[in-house]
């Protein structure tokens, strides 16, 4: 059971610490120019932060308790393959979706 | 003038985001299932996504409190989890860096995954843009994500336990996070900053408080930098 104090506390702490973390450089830089070395490494920041994020998921997920699954894998597989191929966004997610639902289905 | 154009910014930011909705909205709903799960009312579970506002973190700060993990702890690993903020905060600042105060703390409130992807991607593509055009173009891309992200928090807080763990939500966030990062890969830098922060991160799994996903990123990053260095030195030399 979660205590009701520790729960406010990490809600209203972890609501301001983020914000700040938003802000610390729109906020705080604002138009001030930034050096090049630094924004050659800015442009790759959601390339590899969000692949970082994501790549333990697939191979060690959470709902199968760490254990590699296949239909996570593929539909993995799946979702990055479409998106790379037709660079539709959404197609990408409903092909990975059906991959996932198709082979949870037949393997389940 | 400047305001039809901030105008029609807005409305192309709300159709280049409109994709997200199918997944903020069993996102959104997945977190309110599984506050409820662990004992947060509805009011908790509000406040949770609506001052943090930040899938992942809320996630995993959900999942220490309900171990009884110390609330420092708790803080610490939820905050390194959103660690890629303050990055994606520092990528945004080239473009609407300009824009005035109240603009830019609105922003980085509604800075989130889906915001930052949609947004970097379209400012990167089109250098001409305004400030002001940036600016309401970004608030068009959160105008699909942040109300359903409330919205369905607080549909799944209701409808509490009854999602049967079948439905693999669970897995709606990696889906998506892929099929935003592949139209990304517009160079081989992308590409390798990629491929090396995936490697580093399945690396450094182990490294407590959520750090490897930072030490993957950054790894990921300087290989990119450095990758796009070489090219333009090689294209320099032909």
């Amino acid at each position: 059971m979660i205590e009701t104090s520790a729960l406010w506390t990490v809600i209203i702490l972890l609501g301001v610490g983020s914000f700040c973390l938003r802000f610390v450089f729109t906020g705080l830089v604002g138009d001030r120019a930034m050096p090049d070395w630094l924004l050659r490494h800015l442009r790759y920041t959601a390339v590899a932060i969000l692949p970082a994020l994501v790549a333990p998921q697939v191979v060690w997920p959470a709902a199968t308790d760490g254990v590699f699954d296949i239909p996570r894998a593929a539909a993995a597989a799946v979702a990055l393959a479409v998106g790379l191929v037709t660079k539709n966004v959404l197609m990408a997610v409903l092909s990975g979706a059906a991959t996932l639902y198709g082979l949870l289905y037949l393997l389940g | 003038m400047t305001s039809t154009t901030r105008k029609s910014a807005y409305r192309q930011g709300i159709i280049d985001a409109a994709p997200f909705i199918l997944v903020i909205i069993p996102f959104a709903t997945l977190f309110g299932v599984l506050a409820t799960e662990a004992g947060l009312n509805v009011f908790e579970t509000m406040a949770f996504s609506i001052v943090v506002i930040a899938g992942a973190a809320q996630f995993t700060a959900l999942q220490l409190m309900q171990e009884n993990v110390p609330t420092v702890i708790v803080l610490i690993s939820a905050l390194a989890v959103n660690l890629r903020m303050a990055m994606y905060s520092a990528s945004l600042t080239p473009y609407i860096g300009a824009a005035p105060l109240w603009q830019r703390a609105l922003c980085a409130y509604l800075t989130v995954d889906q915001s930052y992807v949609v947004g970097v991607s379209k400012f990167e593509r089109e250098p001409a843009m305004t400030v002001p055009e940036r600016v309401g173009y970004f608030l068009g891309a959160v105008t699909p994500i942040v109300p359903l992200w409330y919205g369905f928090t607080l549909i799944g807080a209701l409808i509490g336990a009854q999602v049967p763990d079948s439905w693999a939500l669970d897995f709606a966030i990696p889906i998506t996070f892929l099929a935003m990062i592949a139209p990304m890969f517009r160079t081989a830098a992308h590409v390798v900053a990629a491929l090396v922060a995936v490697v580093v991160a399945l690396l450094a799994a182990g490294v407590p408080y959520s750090l490897g996903l930072i030490i993957a990123g950054i790894a990921g990053m300087m290989a990119g930098a450095q990758t796009e260095l070489w090219m333009s030195h090689r294209e320099g030399k032909a």
